[in-house]
């Protein structure tokens, strides 16, 4: 007989807000209206004129939609979550890509013309096997997964994504790390006649590019931590990092590195580029800890963005290591998190 | 050039139309997908955004009406002030109903804790207190006070550009942008300014004056 022993990281049925409960909320912020006039026209009549702003599934365009190719994967058990995903269309026009701009509708908007074909990934430093894979013929020699990830971004909202992936410690594997690796390294294609928010520093916010981000090894090979080739079934979108980027659902979204170019094996702490820019309010471990703050604001508890618009996001508390405490809390043992946020 | 009854009422109609504008653009920019999937913050800017711009505007006109020397302008400042201060009610509402849900606990602790939603609050209270005292009652209540409660108004065109530049995660140039009109607003303004400051730094010396001789 198999006992399935549920994880803490997998959030059980009861757990999520049940929907009677949440209809019930929505409603009495409707009712208030906010001197927009919109709650008593929120009826199905108006679903036309005021269905974007209620976050009606129909009337937002699915302006994110790339041509995306459907993958052949399969589903273990111990990455499915009991929580709905975020709606395809929200997570693939909501977006922190820099390169594309730094609005969140901006990379959606910019990252279509994107050319992902061809795409060579490096795999250098302390490797026994230094390589550089063509992406496209690899992803089709690998068995992919799909696992549904709860994604928190450090701005204190978070969704839930089916992404389609391999484990990151299969590549590094592959690559023979010697006995001097001890961080990897991410660097995320440079190329400004593409990137406009590279071009333009208004654009990219400020960021020297390309971006980079790090992990120590020990995180890279936690089976949590995945290379997603796919998100919703299919390849991913430009916008979300395609062709190739990094899920690390413990740590705040800008550790996920999007199209990656490079990995590569060090024994000092790589630079990272949010840390680099500010470095008091963003730390190179940056995991999800409710108990330390951002200098500006709270992270204890987060908006979940499930199906978009002005009522669609529900305020929920936020998890330690983002709720996979059981898979990842021994990687820092007697760390002062508060130091090595 | 004189405003005539006929005129003002003109401009109040032009200005109260303009400042309507933004909110109606809102359902349109809904239903146009203006906003993204997560329209919260983005709302909360847009709002924030006119109502510093409403006040910015609002600490034209007596510059406006001396260089003119054009009086009658000076009674289109009172509408300008109530259209910032509702853009701000309405930005401050958006936090409070959508963005932190009503969750009061949390709410306070931000308010305190987080330097920029202070200033955010502080100036809110200012325009709160400007706009209620903004009628010709408490302007007669008030007598010559009244002047010296309003001159407040710098302290909110101060505060608020400061609570928007320490609220952005990244792009300093917009913040920047404000501030840099504020403070010239407030330079303009320099040699009012100068005299409060002198008139207490006096009362002051005076006050320890009298005390060390006491």
């Amino acid at each position: 007989m198999r006992i399935h022993l549920k994880k803490k990281s997998q959030l059980s049925e009861n757990q999520v807000t049940p929907e009677s409960v949440y209809r019930q909320r929505r409603q009495i912020l409707q009712g208030l209206g906010l001197g927009l006039g919109a709650a008593a026209l929120s009826g199905p009549a108006s679903a036309g004129l005021f269905g974007s702003l209620l976050g009606d599934e129909k009337a937002t365009a699915t302006k994110g939609a790339a041509t995306t190719t459907p993958l052949s994967f399969n589903r273990p058990d111990a990455y499915q979550i009991a929580v709905p995903p975020t709606a395809e269309r929200v997570a693939t026009s909501y977006n922190n890509f820099y390169e594309f701009g730094a609005d969140k509708s901006d990379p959606a908007r910019n990252a279509q013309g994107f050319k992902t074909k061809p795409w060579t990934l490096t795999i250098s430093g302390e490797v026994d096997n230094p390589q550089t894979i063509d992406v496209w013929s690899w992803m089709e020699k690998q068995q992919l997964e799909e696992r549904i990830y709860r994604h928190r971004c450090v701005e204190a909202w978070s969704m839930v994504i089916p992404w389609l992936g391999v484990p990151l410690a299969d590549i590094i594997k592959a690559a023979g790390p010697t006995s001097k690796a001890k961080y990897v390294a991410f660097e995320t294609l440079y190329d400004p006649e593409q990137m406009p928010g590279q071009a333009s520093r208004f654009l990219g916010g400020g960021i020297d590019y390309p971006y980079v981000e790090g992990l120590r090894l020990d995180e890279a090979m936690n089976p949590l931590a995945m290379l997603a080739v796919g998100m919703y079934g299919k390849t991913l979108p430009p916008q979300n990092g395609a062709p190739i980027r990094l899920v690390v659902p413990w740590k705040y979204g800008f550790k996920g590195i999007k199209s990656i170019v490079r990995i590569h094996l060090t024994d000092k702490q790589p630079p990272t580029t949010w840390n680099q820019l500010a470095s008091y309010e963003y730390g190179f471990y940056a995991n999800v800890n409710p108990e330390v703050d951002h200098p500006r604001w709270s992270q204890a508890s987060e908006r979940v963005i499930a199906e978009g618009g002005l009522f669609g996001s529900e305020r929920q508390p936020t998890l330690m290591f983002n709720g996979y405490e059981e898979e990842v809390a021994s990687l820092y043992r007697g760390m002062d998190l508060r130091k090595f946020y | 050039m004189k405003l005539t009854p006929k005129g003002l009422l003109w401009l109040k109609v032009c200005l109260h139309t303009a400042a309507v504008l933004p909110l109606l653009w809102l359902p349109w920019a809904f239903e146009v997908g203006r906003f993204s999937a997560d329209p919260i913050p983005e709302l909360l800017q847009f709002l924030g955004d006119w109502s510093l711009r409403l006040l910015l505007l609002t600490l034209c006109i007596s510059p406006l009406a001396k260089k003119l020397k054009n009086g009658g302008l000076i009674k289109v400042r009172r509408l300008l002030g109530l259209w910032c201060f509702t853009y701000a009610s309405l930005h401050l509402l958006v936090w409070l109903l959508l963005d932190l849900q009503l969750a009061w606990g949390q709410i306070g602790e931000e308010i305190v804790k987080r330097g920029f939603i202070t200033l955010g609050m502080v100036s809110w209270l200012v325009l709160l207190l400007l706009a209620v005292t903004s009628t010709r009652g408490w302007q007669r209540r008030l007598g010559p006070r009244w002047q010296r409660l309003h001159n407040w108004t710098y302290l909110a065109a101060l505060l608020i550009p400061i609570h928007f530049w320490w609220g952005v995660k990244s792009g300093w140039m917009e913040p920047a942008f404000y501030l840099t009109l504020s403070l010239g607003l407030l330079w303009w303004r320099r040699d009012k300014l100068s005299r409060w400051w002198r008139t207490r730094l006096k009362a002051k010396s005076e006050n320890k004056a009298v005390n060390s001789k006491a």
